[in-house]
């Protein structure tokens, strides 16, 4: 049976490269979404990370989730966080959004520095002036910028000053002042990190500073890198599945114009199978297992397409959108290829069940 | 073939003592065209003994294709009785006209109906597969390829084998499941004169050698001839 099932699968190899391209790229659309998905929530924790902060005040009402383009927050809150207990340093950021997903973030460079050891530089170093700009190396890749080139951004020229290893914060820094004088708000800050003499006090501290400063959003970095997750980000789950429903679609009207064609060409075949004592749930099977032969040809192509997907995001907008490769999900895209593709092979089974004997080997 | 030995009103069988292989009584089928009432068959009688080869002749139209999808189990009758090795296939359902078409029934077309995208050798096999018997050729099953002439053409596809082979690979995969009752249906006529010759050559062959009964139907009398008995059907009836 499975030589037959070879045989019929190789014996139209366009149309059965056709069925498993079209599931493949209903595969590399899940997995590349999904990768997306993960891989910009988590480069955007890793930069979190990166800061190398036990603690986050973020402006009153705000949503932990969402971008902030406003800097509400007196920096004299930040003095009076590094004088609270267990505190050794505190820093405030001001953040300027651009098309998303890119943002400018103003930094207190000295203070930034010693939070975390400051930038590592491919080449230049820390703006040394408001007019200077530092982008990661994927930002710069992105746009071609090298140290001494300049960029146009919020109706501004920027002199880059340095390129640095992306992983701390954000692709693109200025200093504080320069941006706080852009936005219009001196004196004003839209984060603000701490950094604690014990790691382990963080919810500790966060508890407490919770009774002093109430309707803040304050949590340990532990707890923000956790809600770079899917589930979190308004309407990024909805999209997935929608896009896993097109997907779905895609794949059940590919496999069921390919089988009921297949159905349509083997009507004699299938009536000799049927004439030699063969079952229907035996011809059933056949195609059923043909089909999941296709989306597993699909779902191995899918994957191998989605590191092609991955390879041109990295090298056509390397700043903009990280791709990861999320395993846990090719058995899901998989069983969902699957599935769909059986869907599609339901109506033309049933049709080659149907079939009638006699009728079936007359048919010319 | 003696005139003697073509078939009469009853189209019985001489065999005393013994079950015939195949027995017909009253047999009709009514097919409905359009709104018209078509009446292949009108009371056929036919047996046909245990290792008997019975040719059925009869022209185009006759009814003698319809007896075959009906004694293949290819088709329900209308009325009437048939009993093939005892298993009687009135009231049969599909799945129990599947299961004769698996264990008791083995087809030669006209046309070989061999699935294109396989071997000879795999043509066959996939019999046995459905048969739910052991796919390895046994010993005496190599003899019968042999005497069939094709033990050299098996991992061949139909494409690449002449007509004569083809029909040849079709009859060893009717009787590779070691079926009561071998049914051809003009098995020459898609051949010229030379492989038609070979290949009845092959059939009474068969048929004397390993006792396989054989019921073929054909329109013509030459191929008949090659048969042990002949019966003639017209109009739906056999005379």
């Amino acid at each position: 049976m499975n030589k037959l099932i070879f045989a019929n699968l190789t014996h139209r190899p366009v149309r059965t490269l056709l069925s498993v391209l079209a599931i493949a790229v209903e595969v590399t659309m899940i997995l590349t979404l999904v990768g997306v998905s993960h891989g910009t929530l988590d480069s955007n924790a890793q930069r979190a990370r990166g800061v190398g902060a036990d603690i986050v005040i973020r402006p009153q009402n705000s949503q932990v989730m969402s971008s902030l383009n406003s800097a509400p927050m007196t920096d004299k809150m930040v003095g009076w966080l590094a004088q609270q207990p267990h505190f050794v340093l505190a820093t405030g950021t001001v953040i300027h959004s651009l098309t998303f997903p890119d943002s400018i973030t103003g930094l207190d460079f000295p203070a930034f520095n010693k939070m975390n050891g400051g930038f590592i530089y491919v080449e230049g170093g820390d703006p040394a002036n408001d007019g200077e700009m530092a982008v990661d190396r994927y930002y710069a890749q992105q746009k071609h910028l090298h140290v001494g080139s300049t960029i146009n951004l919020i109706d501004h020229v920027w002199r880059i000053s340095g390129v640095y290893e992306d992983g701390k914060l954000a692709r693109i820094v200025v200093r504080i002042t320069a941006l706080q004088a852009i936005m219009a708000t001196p004196g004003h800050v839209t984060v603000i990190y701490g950094k604690l003499d014990d790691p382990k006090l963080a919810q500790q501290v966060v508890d407490d500073l919770k009774t002093k400063l109430p309707g803040y959003p304050i949590m340990t970095m532990e707890e923000l890198t956790s809600m770079y997750n899917i589930n979190n980000v308004a309407g990024l789950k909805d999209f997935i599945d929608v896009v896993i429903g097109i997907s779905v679609i895609v794949g059940f009207i590919v496999v069921f114009m390919a089988m009921y064609t297949a159905v349509l060409e083997r009507t004699r075949e299938i009536g000799i199978i049927k004439a030699v004592g063969g079952s229907s749930q035996l011809v059933l099977g056949l195609l059923l297992r043909e089909t999941v032969m296709l989306a597993i040809g699909g779902t191995v192509l899918g994957i191998l397409l989605t590191y092609g997907t991955q390879w041109l995001m990295k090298h056509s907008v390397p700043a903009s959108l990280v791709q990861e490769t999320v395993y846990y999900w090719w058995p899901i895209a998989g069983v969902i290829a699957i599935v769909g593709a059986l869907l599609g092979a339901v109506v033309p089974g049933i049709k080659a069940v149907k079939q009638d004997v006699t009728e079936a080997l007359s048919y010319e | 073939m003696s005139e003697g030995a073509v078939g009469t009103a009853m189209a019985t069988a001489e065999v005393a003592g013994a079950e015939p292989m195949i027995q017909v009584r009253g047999l009709t089928k009514v097919y409905r065209v359009g709104d018209v009432d078509v009446h292949a068959l009108r009371g056929v009688d036919l047996d046909v003994a245990r290792g008997e080869f019975l040719a059925i002749v009869g022209a185009s139209g006759s009814g003698k294709s319809t007896l075959f999808h009906i004694l293949g189990g290819l088709t329900p009758p209308t009325s009437g009785t048939v009993r093939i090795d005892g298993k009687d296939l009135g009231g049969m359902t599909n799945q129990q006209r599947t299961d004769l078409r698996k264990t008791t029934v083995g087809f030669v077309f006209q046309k070989y109906n061999l699935l294109p995208t396989l071997s000879a050798e795999d043509n066959i096999k996939i019999v046995e597969y459905i048969g739910g018997r052991s796919t390895a050729f046994s010993p005496e099953f190599e003899d019968v390829l042999k005497l069939l002439g094709i033990s050299d053409r098996l991992k061949h596809k139909p494409r690449a084998l002449s007509g004569g082979q083809q029909q040849r690979v079709a009859i060893a995969r009717g009787i590779v499941n070691k079926p009561a009752i071998l049914l051809a249906d003009e098995p020459t006529g898609n051949l010229d004169s030379k492989n038609s010759a070979a290949v009845l050559g092959v059939i009474k062959d068969l048929n004397e050698r390993t006792g396989q009964t054989i019921l073929m139907i054909t329109h013509d009398p030459e191929a008949a001839s090659y048969a042990s008995r002949s019966v003639h059907i017209r109009d739906g009836q056999i005379v």
